[in-house]
């Protein structure tokens, strides 16, 4: 049968074969999915899919949830472990206690450390009703066996006591506490943001130690080599101009303001918020609208006269403007608008550079399936073209943006092509 | 030894529009689809790059996504007296290969026919007598008319954002339209492209002679558009890389664009590329599919039990897939028996080549489908009791490209090299422009397909024998067209003209046109079609067929539309009769 050619996205499928079909593939002797207990594991379910947690645990054409992704953190490439109810590969042996301990206290069941590329820090929030559910949808998975390297990290960051000390200088076991001046939907919204959706993982920045900022959480971040916008409601770089419609509309169909979700945030919609009920992404989105704005302000536009612009101005027009449209404004649903981007505007150009070295694919989702694609043009620009037409898409249209350096696309190039420095 | 695989409810043989609708279609209803594809997995991200797609001496001269004459070939011949040769490099016409199949490499020029298309043998009889009919012809209406394709039309036209104008809505003549054509119950998903310097000339000469110039039909867009599935495409940017090119600019409708990206989200749709199916097995009375048998691409055989088999194929290769299967009756030239491979037709080629001073048309500004066109030489649409032939032909003034190694015109006389072929080119490129006539072609007793006597594929199977010549009355028909195109091109202003007479015998080596029609042909009549009005086998009732293959003649017009109006018309057959109480859907 191997040699029957499959298309991978029904490949992908196959995560969502119907859960009694789940339930009836379970080997004998592994955790029998408990046709009484159907109700839980529907529920967890859904609690995985808010979580994202196939993302990182299914390597690229592996099994889902059979982990060894290699997660790349500043430290060197973490392998993301097997999840299925696998005994000796998975999780076959954990308890509901163990799994409890992993989320709330970044702990496995003898007691080491979790790296917090397993967001422990987040996942400290999610009850432990949620919790429990998650255990019993991933008990009732299909065990696979796929033993993962889980030492890849080099001296001395493969030394896991010393995440003790991180522990003491950036972690609090906590629980979620509600804010009892807002909102039920509110709350809702920032259970699902700061616990199980991980949201600040990506979006926040982070310390020489790896850890988030606290003091500048949800200003955005970068992440493999991609920008995570402000997500706060800064007007600039933020979601102050999206309304809490078009934030809903985006997490749901991965397109909003004419922009189309890319990168990490492609699989995000893809595998999670697309898939989640509407009332759990408004909530989100009103408690993202509500929590006000941060971030540093907006700088002025790099002039439209200075030399750069009109270099990056001169490639835009040549290779660029067929797609985007020489006002910047793409084209519906298939090519990103560029004035008034977010992703444009982040203070880390990081993304702009990324998609241009490497192209890129959009969200594919129900609503729009199409997945429109950024070709590469790491082949043909050289890091000065590339500095200079970043620098023109950030600070034109009304867009407003540090400039760009050569060195800086250099540097990125060499990240996400593998080249040497 | 075929390793027998799980029943699925449909098999699909090819995944190109009429698969991927098919598919797309019935997975969405709920049954279990398998489509098979000979040709690779191929969409828009990975094969159609801007970086590689604009590639010509690639794509258009070394034919990077069409079929390999060592995947299938055909043996051709004029006529039966001949001993038919196999054809070693495709040229007088360009199957596809791979997922999308033709619908990823046409120039997207997307027709409806005309309803007198569809009833033309009564038509023909009425107006001018059965006498006036050509010898040795096998005219044949078709068994649905126009008023029942058209809803269909007007799916397959919203699937596609087609960019046109409507001559026709509901009965009122548009301005601006091709009033000749039949009654749209809407307007064209898109408005029109925009027309170059040229097609001007065109339209204000053309008006001026009393004839009905339009836009014509586009399956490049020219606007923004999302289809009823949610794929969403990008207007057109005039590139002139459409046909023998997938489209890297997400403008030209194809399976990539307007079906696939909704198609590979449905869970009960599995494709598998790469896999050629070789046969379809028969009940022990011949009377229902089985299976179907196909080879892999590391060469293991494998057998797939379904329900329901569609050939989506290119309409030759479903031919001989029914020919190879023993799917109705062979066509037998010397008795005039038998269906399958009956009523081959093709597609007729003249005009006049108009050469002007002082003007630049800028031919690289183009796209497959921009152009002008005019109706009033086609089908019936003129009186032709005076020209002693029937059939016609679009006429039309378009670039659909200006591409550097292949469009380098020169009159006609010129070296084919040199330094005096090397002026031409300089003095012609920007001074030239084409007025063409597309020509219907009518089915004989003469022109027909079926297995060939000698030769043999790799896997020892009879190639298919085309044989075909244009016959009297089409050579009639397209050199009467050539002079109205001279005509039109001197109202133009053309300096000077080149009249171009439709070139016979017909020849495989120079590129004509990828419309070949017949073979499996729809009709009232088990005698003279291989499938019923819903494009159902008479024989095999679990088989339907899609493609030009099922045309019963060929119109003067490219035939892309009408085999998706009729897919949509047989998936309704198939959803609201078939599927409810499966068997013969017309007894005979």
């Amino acid at each position: 049968m191997s040699s029957i050619v499959k298309k991978d996205a029904t490949k992908r499928r196959s995560r969502l074969r119907p859960l009694l079909a789940l339930a009836l593939l379970v080997a004998p002797g592994a955790a029998l999915a408990d046709p009484d207990n159907l109700v839980e594991i529907t529920r967890g379910k859904a609690l995985v899919t808010a979580g994202d947690c196939v993302a990182c645990h299914t390597a690229p054409g592996g099994t889902p949830f059979a982990g060894g992704l290699a997660l790349q953190t500043p430290f060197g490439a973490i392998m993301t472990p097997n999840i299925t109810p696998d005994s000796t590969t998975g999780i076959g042996s954990w308890t509901a206690d163990d799994f409890a301990r992993a989320m709330h206290d970044g702990r496995r069941p003898d007691g080491t450390r979790l790296y917090p590329a397993f967001p422990y820090t987040y996942y400290t929030k999610v009850t432990r009703a949620d919790s429990d559910a998650i255990f019993a949808y991933l008990r009732s998975l299909e065990p696979v066996s796929n033993s993962v390297n889980r030492s890849t990290l080099p001296f001395p960051f493969n030394i896991r006591s010393s995440m003790a000390v991180w522990n003491g200088l950036f972690f609090t076991p906590g629980e979620f506490k509600s804010d009892a001046n807002k909102s039920e939907e509110y709350n809702r919204g920032a259970y699902l943001v700061e616990g199980l959706g991980h949201c600040g993982a990506c979006h926040t920045p982070l310390n020489a130690f790896g850890a988030n900022k606290a003091d500048r959480y949800l200003q955005g971040g970068v992440v493999d080599n991609w920008t995570a916008p402000n997500i706060t409601n800064d007007a600039q770089a933020g979601l102050g101009k999206w309304s809490v419609e078009e934030i809903v509309q985006y997490l749901k169909t991965g397109q909003a303001r004419g922009v189309i979700a890319s990168g990490p945030m492609k699989d995000v919609v893809e595998n999670s918020t697309a898939k989640l009920p509407d009332a759990d992404l408004k909530a989100m989105a009103v408690y993202l609208k509500e929590r006000g704005a941060a971030g540093p302000s907006a700088p002025s536009p790099v002039a439209a006269s200075d030399s750069r612009m009109k270099f990056g101005e001169a490639i835009f027009v040549d290779t660029c403007a067929a797609c985007h449209v020489r006002s910047g404004e793409g084209i519906p649903n298939v090519f990103p608008k560029l004035a008034g981007a977010t992703i444009a505007t982040q203070d880390d150009p990081a993304s702009l550079i990324h998609i241009v070295v490497t192209g890129g694919q959009g969200a594919a989702t129900a609503t729009h399936p199409t997945a429109p694609t950024m070709p590469s043009f790491g082949y043909r620009l050289s890091d000065e073209q590339i500095a200079a037409v970043v620098t023109y898409v950030r600070n034109s249209w009304g867009n407003a943006a540090s400039p760009v350096t050569a060195d800086t696309v250099k540097t990125v190039r060499g990240k996400v092509t593998g080249a040497a420095d | 030894m075929a390793r027998r695989l799980p029943r699925k409810d449909v098999a699909i043989v090819g995944l190109g529009w009429t698969g991927s609708i098919m598919a797309l279609e019935l997975a969405r209803a709920g049954l279990e689809v398998v489509a098979i594809e000979r040709g690779p997995w191929r969409d828009t991200a990975t094969d159609f790059n801007i970086g590689t797609a604009p590639d010509e001496l690639r794509y258009a001269v070394r034919h990077d996504i069409f079929l390999r004459p060592r995947q299938e070939t055909l043996t051709m011949r004029n006529n039966s007296s001949q001993a038919a040769l196999p054809i070693r490099r495709w040229g007088s016409f360009l199957p596809g290969n791979g997922v999308g199949g033709a619908g990823s490499h046409w120039n997207g020029q997307t027709w409806r026919f005309l309803p007198d298309d569809l009833r033309i043998r009564s038509h023909l009889t009425e107006r001018y007598g059965a006498g006036f009919l050509p010898e040795g012809n096998q005219i044949q209406d078709w068994p649905m008319s126009y008023d029942e394709l058209e809803p269909f039309y007007d799916k397959f036209e919203y699937v596609l954002g087609i960019s046109g104008k409507a001559g026709n809505l509901k009965g009122e003549v548009q301005p601006g339209g091709n009033p000749f054509e039949g009654v749209r119950s809407r307007e064209y998903p898109t408005p029109p492209m925009k027309q170059g310097y040229s097609q001007e000339l065109f339209t204000k000469a053309a008006s001026g002679m009393g004839l009905h110039p339009f836009p014509r039909p586009s399956a490049n867009l020219s606007t923004a558009y999302t289809n009823p599935y949610g794929c969403s495409m990008a207007p057109c940017t005039y590139c002139g890389f459409c046909e023998r090119f997938g489209c890297s600019n997400y403008s030209k409708s194809s399976p990539q664009t307007c079906v696939l990206p909704a198609l590979v989200r449905e869970p009960n749709f599995e494709a598998r590329t790469e896999c050629e199916v070789t046969k379809v097995n028969l009940s022990g009375d011949g009377k229902m599919a089985k299976s179907v048998t196909y080879i892999d691409a590391n060469g293991e055989e494998w057998e797939q039990p379904a329900d329901l088999v569609l050939l989506c194929a290119y309409g030759l290769f479903n031919v001989r897939l029914m020919l190879l299967s023993g799917i109705g009756k062979p066509y037998d030239f010397s008795s005039g028996e038998g269906v399958v491979g009956r009523n081959y037709a093709y597609q007729t080629g003249s005009g006049a080549t108009a050469f002007f001073e002082n003007v630049n048309f800028n031919p690289f500004a183009a796209a497959g489908s921009l152009g002008a066109a005019l109706d009033d030489y086609n089908s019936d649409n003129f009186d032709h009791g005076p020209h002693g032939f029937v059939g016609g032909a679009s006429i039309t003034n378009a670039y659909t490209n200006g591409r550097p190694i292949m469009y380098r015109p020169t009159p006609r006389g010129t070296p084919t090299w040199g330094s005096a072929w090397k002026k031409a080119v300089r003095d012609t490129y920007q001074r030239v422009t084409n007025v063409g006539a597309q020509g219907s072609v009518m089915s004989y007793r003469a022109n027909y397909l079926d297995l060939d006597p000698t030769y043999k594929d790799q896997l020892g199977r009879p190639l298919m024998r085309m044989t075909f010549d244009f016959q009297p009355n089409e050579i009639k028909m397209a050199n009467w067209m050539a002079e109205r195109c001279e005509e039109i091109a001197k109202a133009m202003g053309a300096k000077t003209t080149q009249l171009n007479r439709l070139t016979t015998p017909w020849n495989v080596v120079p590129y004509q046109s990828t419309h070949n029609t017949g073979g499996a042909v729809t009709g009232a009549d088990p005698k003279t079609s291989a499938v019923n009005r819903y494009l159902q086998s008479w024989d095999v009732a679990n088989v339907f067929v899609m493609g030009a293959c099922t045309f019963p003649q060929n119109a003067g017009y490219n035939p892309t539309g009408t085999v998706g109006a009729l897919t949509y018309w047989a998936l309704d057959a198939i959803q609201n009769k078939y599927l409810k109480s499966p068997g013969a859907l017309v007894q005979q």
